[in-house]
């Protein structure tokens, strides 16, 4: 076993953590707050430039193809500078969607802008009620006699706002909550009967509520086969998982540090409140938990490709339900021996406790990804 | 032992009951309907109601313009106007700074001040809090020279000062020598907001909300009879009000409120197999905390009975603020943890998410600060393990 990162991957972790600590300090967030659209196009390009957007796509459509580790080590430099720009949700989840099910058509027209930060992707699966469950679809997709006539209403739909098109899950067939008769459909932003509302989110970033009353879809919209969108969203949001996962770690490493840092030049009593033992313990425990957390998320970046379904959902699963845990552990207790100032909004270290929260929450919470580890046919198991 | 009330006080819960019913206003009934926050002028304005009533400071004795109840009726009160979700009338006059002049002013002070705080013609903030001086309080800085003309001068500043941008009075432990042992130079002072060199600075909680404010103070003065206690004197104020402080913090009101909140968010949100109030794991998750709740009370109850036979709150009150303070977040990550991604909207209003969602958020945020004021929970817990364990060094 080896867990060292080859010389390339050493070189990409140093690179983004340079950019991310010259370009976008935490605190950008608040001064996003303002803005529009959330986050800058400028520095999205950028980190197109330095060929980063395109880690997970295929050569032919303009990426490098690299593994889902590359992606994962991105994203833990991200999630440890709290950057805003839709990495995750673009790239990972709506770019890993398109390259994994979309015809060659959508992929020559989508993935190379994507690839190059020109424009952006989203997919739009949750719906009030849906809970975490891709299946579990209301938006209807109706045929007509050259396309589709969609009408729902989707949920959070992750940076929605600036999104030139959405992967939008529709029931073509079957009830509410069946898996077959999801079908997965590409609708430009401009689409008539397609409402978006953007939203805030807890953590600083934007989302979109999508209202489909009535548009219309060519045929050629259809993402992979009919009545058969669940797999692929399936597969695109168990990788999502793993990217949150990876992320996450970098939000806690980074929540760690600012804390050790704080108790060692706080002064209360007379000394640096790192003296008390009180506080040591409780370091130290979220240094366990951290290193844990990192544990989980390599397991998961490792297996978040894997088309053992059995091996792939156990580890995301498993990764993720331990991160959420970890995760809110370590940045509630970094805002506590903070004290007052972690109250603070002034304070970066409350803004990692929010980020933390939509990671844990985005893609399954811990009690979503609990079940689904248990549902599993190797927890069933009573042999060891 | 005896866990019942009697049937006058059963008689007094219905009337308070019936006066809820009639006098809350709808604005604020509406508001307390989903929980939503309160701003300043609404809870004055609920004080105002309560104040025509006589029901603003159950705890106050006659002689200072309370109804002068026992403690069971006391807590009645209490216990309804938090059930009721009514706004939470602002503590710094009326349980603070209002019994510690009781109990240690001077009859002109208590003349001049107890009846503004029940009006609620005048609004208090606590300066106590210092950028240096947090759990450390005894270390604090800001400075009280006499002027030799009867008038202490007070340089320095205070921060953390709740709701500083709406008070007319701040009350301060300020320095007054520096000669001694820390806790032995500070004395207790009343502060009119509105004097010159005095500047409030509010900003922003990781809730979103404008909570608390930096109280800076440059050549501020202050009139000696504004002193309360001894000179120098103040530290044994500052602890009697700590106290007072504590006992108000275990929350068991709110989090009783929050609790049934919970339940509601659950039996609201739909999940492709019915809705989270019927999932075994969730109403489990929930049983547990309304347990813990339970033991809260009930540890609540004995402190109160305990005080009814006139036992002071001593060291115990921590425990109470320990667990209260705990037990408000943990409900505030349950009902974050069932909403899934309505937990992600972040002030977008009524329409994206149910109107008893909306405030969860920023509240669940602002919460990180219940096991941080009012002394944090590792302090209570040093106080546990010395005043009551008796742990050697602690
Ligand atoms: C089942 C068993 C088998 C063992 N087998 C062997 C053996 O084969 N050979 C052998 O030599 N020894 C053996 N030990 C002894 C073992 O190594 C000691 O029990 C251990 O080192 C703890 O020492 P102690 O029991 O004196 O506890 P103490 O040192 O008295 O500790 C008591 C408590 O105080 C805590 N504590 C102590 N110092 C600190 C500190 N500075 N900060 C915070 N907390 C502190 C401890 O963590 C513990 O919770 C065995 C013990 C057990 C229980
Ligand atoms: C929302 C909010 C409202 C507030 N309102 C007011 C107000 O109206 N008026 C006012 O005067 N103050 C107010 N405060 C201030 C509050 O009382 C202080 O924040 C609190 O006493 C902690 O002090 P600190 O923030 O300086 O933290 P610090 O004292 O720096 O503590 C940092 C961390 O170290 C820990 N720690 C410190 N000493 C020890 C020790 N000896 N052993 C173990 N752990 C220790 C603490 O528990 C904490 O986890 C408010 C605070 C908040 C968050």
């Amino acid at each position: 076993m080896n867990f060292e990162l080859s010389t390339d991957q050493k070189l990409l972790v140093e690179t983004v953590r340079a950019f991310v600590q010259k370009e976008s300090p935490p605190g950008r967030l608040r001064s996003l707050r303002s803005d529009a659209l959330g986050f800058s196009r400028d520095l999205w390009r950028k980190m197109g430039e330095l060929g980063w957007l395109a880690l997970p796509f295929p050569e032919r459509f303009g990426g490098l193809e690299q593994s889902f580790v590359e992606v994962s080590l991105v994203l833990e430099q991200l999630g440890a500078g709290l950057v805003p720009e839709p990495y995750l949700g673009a790239i990972v989840f709506a770019g890993g969607l398109l390259a994994e099910a979309g015809t060659d058509a959508q992929r020559e027209q989508w993935l190379a802008p994507l690839a190059t930060g020109e424009s952006l992707l989203a997919v739009a699966h949750a719906e009030r009620g849906s809970r975490f469950e891709p299946s579990s679809v209301a938006t209807t997709a109706t045929a007509t006699g050259d396309g589709y006539v969609l009408r729902g209403e989707k949920h959070f739909v992750l940076w929605g706002n600036a999104a030139d098109a959405f992967i939008v899950s529709a029931r073509t067939a079957g009830a509410t909550h069946e898996a077959r008769g999801v079908s997965l459909f590409l609708v430009p932003k401009a689409a008539a009967g397609l409402r978006v509302d953007a939203l805030a989110t807890t953590d600083g970033h934007r989302a979109a509520r999508l209202t489909f009353d009535g548009a219309h879809v060519a045929r050629d919209a259809v993402v992979g086969s009919v009545d058969d969108g669940v797999r692929p969203l399936s597969l695109a949001i168990d990788r999502a998982t793993a990217g949150a996962s990876a992320e996450a770690v970098g939000v806690m490493r980074e929540a760690l540090n600012l804390t050790v840092a704080y108790l060692g030049t706080r002064e209360q009593f007379g000394v640096k409140i790192g003296t008390f033992q009180a506080l040591q313990h409780r370091a130290v425990d979220m240094f366990i938990e951290t290193e844990l957390a990192r544990s989980m998320a390599m397991l998961a970046a490792l297996r978040a490709e894997s088309k053992d379904d059995e091996e792939r959902v156990r580890a995301v699963s498993a990764a993720k339900a331990h991160v959420a845990a970890s995760g809110r552990f370590v940045t509630a207790q970094a805002i506590q021996l903070h004290g007052g100032i972690g109250i603070s909004d002034e304070h970066d270290i409350g803004l990692y406790f929010k980020r933390m929260h939509a990671l844990a929450t985005l893609f399954g919470d811990e009690e979503h990804h609990l079940a689904r580890f248990a549902a599993r046919k190797a927890f069933a198991t009573l042999e060891t | 032992m005896d866990l019942s009330f009697s049937a006058e006080h059963d008689a007094f819960r219905a009337e308070v009951r019936a006066f809820l019913k009639t006098n809350l206003p709808p604005h604020l009934r509406a508001k307390a309907d989903v929980d939503a926050h309160f701003e300043m002028p609404e809870i004055m304005e609920w004080h105002r109601i309560l104040y025509k009533k006589g029901w603003v400071a159950p705890h106050w004795p006659n002689e200072h313009g309370g109804p002068g109840w026992d403690a069971a009726r006391r807590f009645i009160l209490t216990e309804e106007l938090e059930l009721a979700g009514t706004p939470g009338l602002s503590p710094f006059g009326l349980i603070m700074v209002g019994p510690l002049i009781m109990q240690f002013g001077t009859d002109a002070q208590k003349a001049r001040f107890l009846p503004k705080i029940l009006s609620g013609e005048e609004v208090w903030c606590q300066g106590y809090s210092e950028p240096n001086a947090g759990s450390d309080l005894a270390s604090l800085k800001l400075r009280a020279d006499d002027d030799g003309k009867g008038n202490f001068v007070l340089n320095g500043q205070k921060t953390w000062t709740t709701y500083a941008q709406y008070a007319d009075w701040i009350f301060v432990l300020a320095r007054t020598d520096s000669s001694g042992p820390k806790h032995k130079g500070i004395s207790f002072l009343l502060v009119p907001m509105k004097t010159k060199g005095l500047v409030v600075k509010p900003f922003l909680s990781i809730g979103n909300t404008l909570a608390f404010s930096e109280t800076f103070f440059e050549d501020v003065l202050v009139p000696r009879e504004n002193l309360v206690g001894p000179l120098h004197g103040g530290w044994s104020l500052a602890k009697a009000l700590l106290g007072h402080e504590r006992t108000f913090i275990a929350s068991v009101g709110a989090s009783t409120r929050l609790l049934a909140r919970v339940k509601r968010i659950a039996a609201e949100t739909r999940t492709p197999a019915g809705v989270l109030f019927d999932d075994p794991i969730v109403r489990a998750k929930i049983a547990a905390m309304e347990i813990k709740l339970e033991g809260l009370r009930m540890a609540n109850y004995r402190a109160i009975a305990g005080a009814q036979l006139g036992h002071a709150p001593g060291p115990e009150s921590s425990l109470l603020k320990i667990r209260g303070s705990e037990i408000l977040q943990q409900l505030f990550e349950l009902a974050m943890s069932i909403m899934g991604h309505d937990s992600l909207s972040w002030f977008n209003g009524a329409s994206s998410v149910p109107p008893i969602e909306e405030w969860v958020p920023s509240q669940w945020a602002y919460y990180r600060a219940s096991t941080i004021y009012g002394g944090s929970n590792e302090i209570q817990r040093n106080v546990i393990a010395k005043m009551i364990l008796n742990l050697p060094g602690a």
